[in-house]
């Protein structure tokens, strides 16, 4: 009896570390903003990693799991976005970082990578300096930079006979990207920007901005806020103060008409012009199939946005990587293997990572808000420029 | 000459909204801190509650905005009654070490219970369709929601006036604040006084918070948020006053919205340094009693 007990313990000893070698568990640190400003982006872009789990999970090869540790940073905090990710690379191990809504986030965990040698997947957070022209060890990034938007943007409205614009932003890092970025492509263009206003981050009331910029009598205001309820404030205060009436047009990165928060605008956002990488009312077979997915499983009312295909590219990216190691991953590895990474497969068209620094190419859409069968949708005019690369690092090559 | 009058009356105009909803929702604060010396930073609870109350009436029971800004008030009143007599009494004789401590932990309680009642979305706050849009003035046009917003509130703080100034109830309140001893000595019963008036101030706030859900977005983190706006409106409209918060709330709402119209790279510095700097002039703020 004694000794059958111990030779189960010793059998149990000799092949409990069998038993996890075989079954490989691959960790992702998930960070992004569940409270605070901008919670339902966090939300959403967490529904977009259960969906991908979900559908995918059997894809990985025999023996591996993928295990996601969400954790969540608050809103705009670097310190504890620091904190979270070093406590995931040191106590928790995790084979990736990802997620991150915010810049001065995702700016204070890239050096943690670095260090690390983790890989480090952006999904939002989308100033360019975050990854300068030489690129970022460890870091790259699914999402988008306001380069990719606002200059094309700027570059339309100087040829779309838009003479004077306002220019309002909130005050960070995207913000100034937008507005410096919307700058160049409209003053090179010949445009006349008559006034650049930066609004604190934390801004939810935007009537008195907004009617400032009505009063400048401009043709149209240039609009950038993080996307989520914001930017259905912005939509209320344009509404509200009746600048349509007066011909002012509303325009900006695809941020102030963010497909979630469409519904919530209701149609004074009909006719709103943004250059963007991602509509939900996309009409490609990648993105159809992405929609019908999740609204099976979120309900036929709730719409992804730009954050969920950004989420959805860096999770099958990751999953691409792990697949190509045959589910023994390796930091180094990894990394090498994000940059240059490629689908055609993207809700948003074809894609890529720049394998020079690991920034995201992907097409830009002119869309105007309308009416799709009695819903109102970001509807896609023209593919305005294909495999844009982030201009500001062409602009700024030694930065 | 043209742009500057426009800046001007701007500038007027959503201050004075802005000024309105701080008013309406502070000077429950202001009275039952003068009257019962109990400081209170919990007082945001109830103007977030009245918001979260109003909103669920509104978004998933289809009641008309009114009605839902009434029910919001009353329910808040009667709900802020509940909590005077259960909790905020047994500390009445504390000191204000403990009341702050007391009345912050309320705060961190109504954060997480609020967010696990209603999550930590935004609540949505749909105007009603007639007053959405602008009214035309002739010589220019104002958004209609806040036209009303502005409207209703002098309506509420002329009401509010008069009861205090007019009626015996008004008379009572008045008299304790003065001198509660006195008072009680005069057979005034200043326990059910202060009941009463808390609940007032309580429901007030609920409906200011209703009433500006358009304006200070209700979240879980509200009554945090603008803690420090409804502190500003007290102490430097001065305790136990209730036109001094109004004075006060016309500074802020005013001196806030020109900060953002005409200097928005600074924020709201300049307006913290004015407060500052009338508060260094008059520790007691403008109209308190030394």
């Amino acid at each position: 009896m004694k000794f059958a007990k111990f030779a189960a313990i010793a059998l149990a000893a000799t092949i409990l570390p069998f038993a996890s070698a075989m079954a490989q568990t691959i960790k992702i640190g998930f960070i992004t903003s569940y409270t605070g400003q901008n919670a339902s982006v966090g939300v959403m872009m967490d529904k977009t990693v259960k969906l991908w789990m979900k559908e995918h999970e059997k894809d990985l090869p025999a023996g591996v799991k993928v295990e996601i540790l969400t954790r969540d940073d608050t809103g705009p905090n670097p310190e504890t976005a620091k904190r979270l990710a070093t406590e995931l690379v040191t106590r928790d191990k995790v084979d990736f970082l990802a997620g991150v809504i915010w810049t001065p986030n995702a700016a204070a965990i890239a050096p943690i990578a670095a260090e690390a040698k983790t890989p480090f997947v952006i999904m939002n957070a989308g100033t360019s300096a975050i990854i300068p022209s030489g690129g970022a060890p460890y870091t790259v990034r699914v999402s988008f930079t306001l380069w990719q938007s606002s200059l094309p943007l700027g570059q339309w409205a100087a040829k779309n006979n838009l003479k004077k614009v306002y220019s309002l932003v909130s005050d960070f890092g995207p913000g100034i990207d937008a507005e410096t970025a919307f700058k160049k492509g409209f003053t090179d263009g010949g445009g006349n920007l008559v006034e650049a206003v930066r609004m604190p981050l934390a801004t939810q009331d935007f009537a008195p901005f907004m009617q400032k910029a009505k009063d400048a009598k401009p043709d149209a205001v240039f609009v950038f806020i993080p996307a989520g309820v914001q930017a259905t404030g912005v939509m209320k205060a344009y509404s509200d103060l009746g600048l349509a009436k007066e011909g002012i047009k509303l325009i900006g990165p695809g941020d102030i008409t963010t497909d979630e928060e469409l519904p919530n605008m209701g149609d004074v956002a009909l006719g709103a012009i943004t250059m963007f990488h991602y509509s939900a009312a996309a009409t490609r077979p990648a993105n159809q199939a992405f929609l019908k997915m999740w609204q099976r499983d979120y309900g036929a009312n709730d719409w992804p946005a730009f954050e969920a295909a950004a989420t959805w590219d860096g999770m099958m990216a990751i999953f691409d990587t792990i697949k190509a190691q045959g589910g023994k991953v390796n930091g180094e590895k990894s990394y090498s293997l994000l940059k240059g990474w490629k689908t055609d497969n993207s809700p948003r068209g074809p894609i890529m990572i720049d394998p020079e620094n690991g920034d995201i190419i992907q097409n830009e859409y002119l869309r105007r808000v309308e009416k799709v069968n009695g819903v109102l949708g970001n509807v896609e005019i023209e593919t305005f420029q294909t495999a844009v690369k982030d201009p500001w690092k062409l602009l700024n090559p030694k930065k | 000459m043209d742009a500057f009058l426009s800046a001007f009356v701007s500038i007027l105009f959503h201050g004075l909204a802005y000024a309105m909803i701080l008013y309406v929702i502070s000077v429950g604060l202001s009275v039952t801190m003068g009257l019962m010396g109990f400081v209170n930073l919990a007082h945001g609870v109830f103007a977030m509650l009245g918001g979260y109350v109003m909103t669920t009436l509104m978004n998933r029971y289809g009641i008309p905005f009114g009605f839902a800004l009434l029910a919001a008030f009353i329910a808040v009143a009667l709900f802020s009654i509940v909590l005077e007599r259960l909790l905020y009494s047994r500390l009445y004789r504390a000191g204000e070490l403990e009341q702050v401590l007391f009345s912050i932990g309320i705060i961190f309680m109504s954060v997480a219970l609020v967010r696990y009642t209603w999550g930590a979305l935004p609540q949505r706050m749909v105007v009603p369709e007639m007053l959405r849009g602008s009214l035309d003035f002739g010589f220019r046009s104002f958004p209609t929601y806040r036209t009303f917003l502005i409207i209703v509130s002098f309506g509420v703080i002329a009401a509010l006036w008069l009861g205090i100034e007019r009626t015996n109830f008004g008379a009572q309140v008045r008299a304790a604040v003065d001198n509660r001893r006195m008072a009680e000595s005069l057979g005034i019963n200043t326990s059910k006084l202060f009941t009463l008036t808390f609940a007032l101030g309580s429901g007030l706030a609920a409906f200011g918070g209703g009433m500006g859900a358009d304006i200070l977005a209700i979240n879980p983190q509200y009554a945090q948020d603008y803690l420090i706006y409804f502190l500003m409106v007290v102490s430097v409209g001065g305790l136990g006053s209730i036109r001094g918060p109004f004075v006060a709330a016309l500074l802020l709402g005013i001196g806030d919205t020109a900060c953002r119209y005409l200097v928005p790279e600074f924020g709201a510095f300049f307006l913290f340094a004015a407060m500052m700097g009338i508060l260094l002039w008059r520790p007691m703020g403008l109209f308190g009693k030394a």
